[in-house]
């Protein structure tokens, strides 16, 4: 059972957007942007209160790449595999990262919810490949080594 | 100031040049994704503690007496992203460059550059013993033309003031003022702008299509889903300008009758999302967006949607399906957006691009915008130039540009002098361009004669060190995650295309296998339901086409001349180099490596699994990849 608080926000949220169909993708982004995931609760909740069915609001959270329903960490590193960054070898700085942070293809966020590690399709920064982004902030130009001393920077100030 | 009227906006104008011409200076620091990135925020906070701190210096709009007026700008994507953070230091028309600032920099660059004359010469371009001070002079620069991204790195990007004094809703003022709807099209249909999305459909013909349809309820969205790998012009566009985007949307909706305006913008791009809101906020306040614009009547709504992570939702009919709160699926058509789009009902949908251009066309006319670019395609267009490129960076130029002129003029050639062999042109869902297209012009037209497509503007310059088959594979194992699984060619073709691909790259392909992605991918061609699917498999002809020889190199003679297929390449140790330190034998993790102590090393190829450790490890240099 989420807290009452969870749902105080979730209205908070709907009122931003109105209780229509069409309100349903930005309100569970905002949700998402809060917990920094979508619980189920919630999902079931907003579709109540907007007006559309469960099975449609599950649909949609589980077409779009962006919702996940697992908790993710406090940091969450977006590492870029687009063309230009693939090209300037993006995918030593992934494997890198799950060697660091003990994750793999099939398990995206660290025992302690500091750490989730995800590829992006293209930052749009790729004048600077290979490129990452934690939270909402863009790293350029990432190498092995780099990677690895952010993640410990993080680490730092996350514990 | 309010901007009720037509008075109101002149008044608005006089006092905005004013503000502008009164600065003795204008410190503009990049903001653009690129350069924040790389600290230009940092730069800002600097610039503005030096000058907020400097006595008899003022900063920003207040009030000036005697005092020297600075200002400390954060303008659009000044392209050149490749050397961020940049910063421009601009007195009247004399105009220096900075590359590469960093925090510690910025006191001496004040102390010279604003207040004095003298220039920091460390932080110049600096190209083949040439010094470069004025950004129009650097060849990156000088060699574009500028017409969408015109006021990127020259404006503040969050300023209406500073958009109206550059020239800003002057377009929009001669519509509403001097023009009708009709006319609004028929000036756009003119001048022959085409979709900058990639289909590069006439844009004036959608627009007709749209004014011409019974139902009143219409509306107007724009593309930002700029989802290609590899591609960041719109973004740059959205984060760099973006009051000159709501004002071609707002043009086109006077055009077509509709007073509604959409803007999808992808998830990753929280700085375009942040200045459109800013900007579309800013213009309610000053009354340029609602009811009754400017005392003409004419009413226009600004709404963001944000997309969600789905490559997908760049098709016009996913897309709208995406903010009416749907999956993005595209549908059957027709019946076209132009008919039946959002809501289902006519709507005008063009890229950021397409929009951007129009208010430029709409003030100097559709003659002048024929005097650029080819007869099919006129105007220009932006790209983003990346990959194995020396200069990186966001560029736009006339369309029928030759690549050899934007890889090799304006990209400073290929990285560390290394050999041309193809540039991705068109994404995902576009094809490859190799030497024998190098002195083509550059449209819409021509590129689709060789197998490709304009596609949104992406170009990915590659070296001979790149396995043509790799990015084959690399392509399609974007398009197929990305497909949405509604129609069966493409959920289930790009899934057996990857498979043989990466069988292939895996050292495992048969000859028959190069036929059968051939057929399949006609198949996915020509049954896809929607655009995606219908040119994912282009990457994949295209290199079979171009680069048929490194697919039978792989197929054949198990060997990827570039080393980029782990699973073929072979490791060596050079006796001649090796010291037999016996440290690649410690850290080989399945003990392949065998040999005495000071004596030179083997490696067991049986045994070795191509994980690149003793290459790591040595330290002479004895380890070879063939």
């Amino acid at each position: 059972m989420l807290d009452q608080s969870y749902y105080e926000k979730a209205d908070e949220i709907i009122g931003r957007y109105g209780k229509k169909p069409s309100s349903l993708i930005p309100i569970m982004q905002d949700i998402q942007g809060e917990y920094r995931y979508l619980p189920g609760e919630l999902l079931t909740y907003t579709a109540q209160q907007i007006g559309v069915t469960e099975a449609k609001a599950y649909s949609v959270a589980t077409f779009y790449e962006n919702f996940s329903f697992e908790p993710k960490g406090k940091y969450v590193i977006k590492v870029c595999d687009g063309t230009a960054c693939h090209v300037r070898k993006s995918m030593p700085i992934l494997e890198a990262l799950y060697k660091e942070l003990g994750l793999s293809k099939k398990k995206h966020t660290t025992d302690d919810m500091i750490f989730t590690v995800e590829t992006v399709s293209c930052l749009g920064a790729c004048g600077l490949a290979p490129t990452l982004m934690v939270n909402e902030e863009v790293h350029p130009k990432m190498s092995p080594e780099k990677v690895v001393a952010l993640v410990q920077e993080l680490r730092g100030e996350g514990a | 100031m309010m901007i009720s009227n037509k008075a109101e906006l002149d008044k608005c104008r006089e006092a905005a040049v004013e503000e502008l011409q009164s600065y003795g200076c204008r410190i503009l620091v990049c903001s653009g994704t690129g350069c924040i990135a790389t600290g230009s925020e940092k730069i800002y906070q600097k610039m503005m503690e030096i000058v907020g701190n400097t006595p008899n210096v003022t900063i920003e709009f207040a009030p000036h007496d005697e005092k020297e007026h600075v200002g400390v700008k954060r303008t659009g994507c000044q392209g050149f992203c490749e050397f961020g953070p940049l910063v421009r230091i601009q007195k009247g028309d004399k105009v220096v460059q900075y590359i590469k600032v960093q925090p510690d920099d910025c006191q001496e660059i004040f102390d010279n550059t604003v207040m004095g004359d003298g220039l920091v010469d460390r932080l110049l371009y600096k190209k083949a013993e040439n010094t470069y001070v004025q950004p129009d002079e650097i060849p990156f620069i000088a060699k574009q033309t500028r017409v969408v991204l015109e006021n990127c790195g020259r404006f503040d990007a969050e300023s209406i003031d500073e958009y109206i004094a550059a020239g800003g809703f002057k377009a929009l003022e001669k519509v509403l003022f001097d023009m009708k709807p009709e006319d609004v099209v028929e000036e756009v249909d003119q001048s022959g702008l085409r979709g900058r999305g990639g289909g590069g459909f006439p844009t004036g013909r959608k627009w007709k299509q749209v004014a011409a349809q019974e139902e009143k309820e219409r509306y107007v969205v724009c593309n930002g889903d700029e989802g290609d790998p590899g591609a960041f012009m719109d973004g740059s566009v959205m984060e760099g300008d973006p009051f000159k985007l709501i004002e071609g949307m707002m043009i086109a909706g006077y055009a077509v009758g509709s007073s509604e305006g959409y803007i999808y913008v992808r998830a990753e791009y929280p700085n375009s999302v942040a200045r459109l809101k800013h900007a579309i906020a800013v213009m309610e306040e000053r009354n340029l967006l609602g009811d009754d614009i400017l005392g003409t009547g004419f009413a226009f709504h600004m709404h963001i949607n944000r997309g969600a992570g789905a490559f997908v939702c760049g098709e016009g009919s996913a897309l709208t399906a995406s903010i009416e709160g749907n999956r993005g699926f595209p549908r059957t058509k027709p019946p076209r957006t132009v008919d039946h789009g959002l809501w289902a009902k006519p709507t005008v949908l063009n890229n950021v691009e397409t929009y951007a251009n129009v208010p430029k066309i709409i003030l100097k006319g559709h003659e002048w915008f024929r005097t650029i670019g080819t007869e099919g395609s006129p105007g220009t267009k932006t790209f983003s130039l990346t990959g194995s490129i020396e200069n990186t960076g966001l560029i736009e130029v006339p369309m029928g540009t030759t690549l050899r002129e934007i890889i090799y003029e304006i990209g400073g050639g290929l990285q560390e002098g290394s050999e041309f062999k193809a540039v991705q042109i068109g994404g995902p869902s576009g094809g490859c361009l190799t030497t024998q297209h190098l002195d083509e012009p550059l449209d819409f037209d021509s590129v689709k004669k060789f197998g490709a497509i304009v596609g949104s503007g992406g170009l990915v310059v590659m070296n001979t060190d790149t396995c043509m088959v790799e990015v084959a594979r690399f392509f399609m194992s974007f398009t197929q995650r990305e497909s949405c699984g509604k129609c069966v060619p493409c959920r289930i073709g790009t899934k057996r295309m990857l498979e043989i691909l990466e069988k292939i790259v895996a050292g495992k392909g048969e000859v028959e296998d190069l036929d059968k992605l051939e057929e399949i991918a006609k198949s996915v061609k020509d049954l896809s339901l929607c655009g995606l699917g219908k040119s994912a498999p282009l990457p994949v002809l295209s290199t079979i086409r171009m680069f048929r020889d490194e697919y039978m190199e792989h197929i054949v003679d198990k060997k990827c001349a570039s080393h980029t297929c782990t699973a073929l390449r072979n490791y060596y140790i050079n006796p001649e180099k090796c010291k037999g330190c016996t440290k690649c034998a410690r850290n080989c993790p399945v003990g392949a490596i065998t040999g005495e102590k000071k004596e030179p090393h083997t490696i067991d190829t049986a045994k070795c699994i191509k994980c690149g450790a003793c290459i790591e490890n040595c330290s002479f240099d004895a380890i070879e990849v063939r």
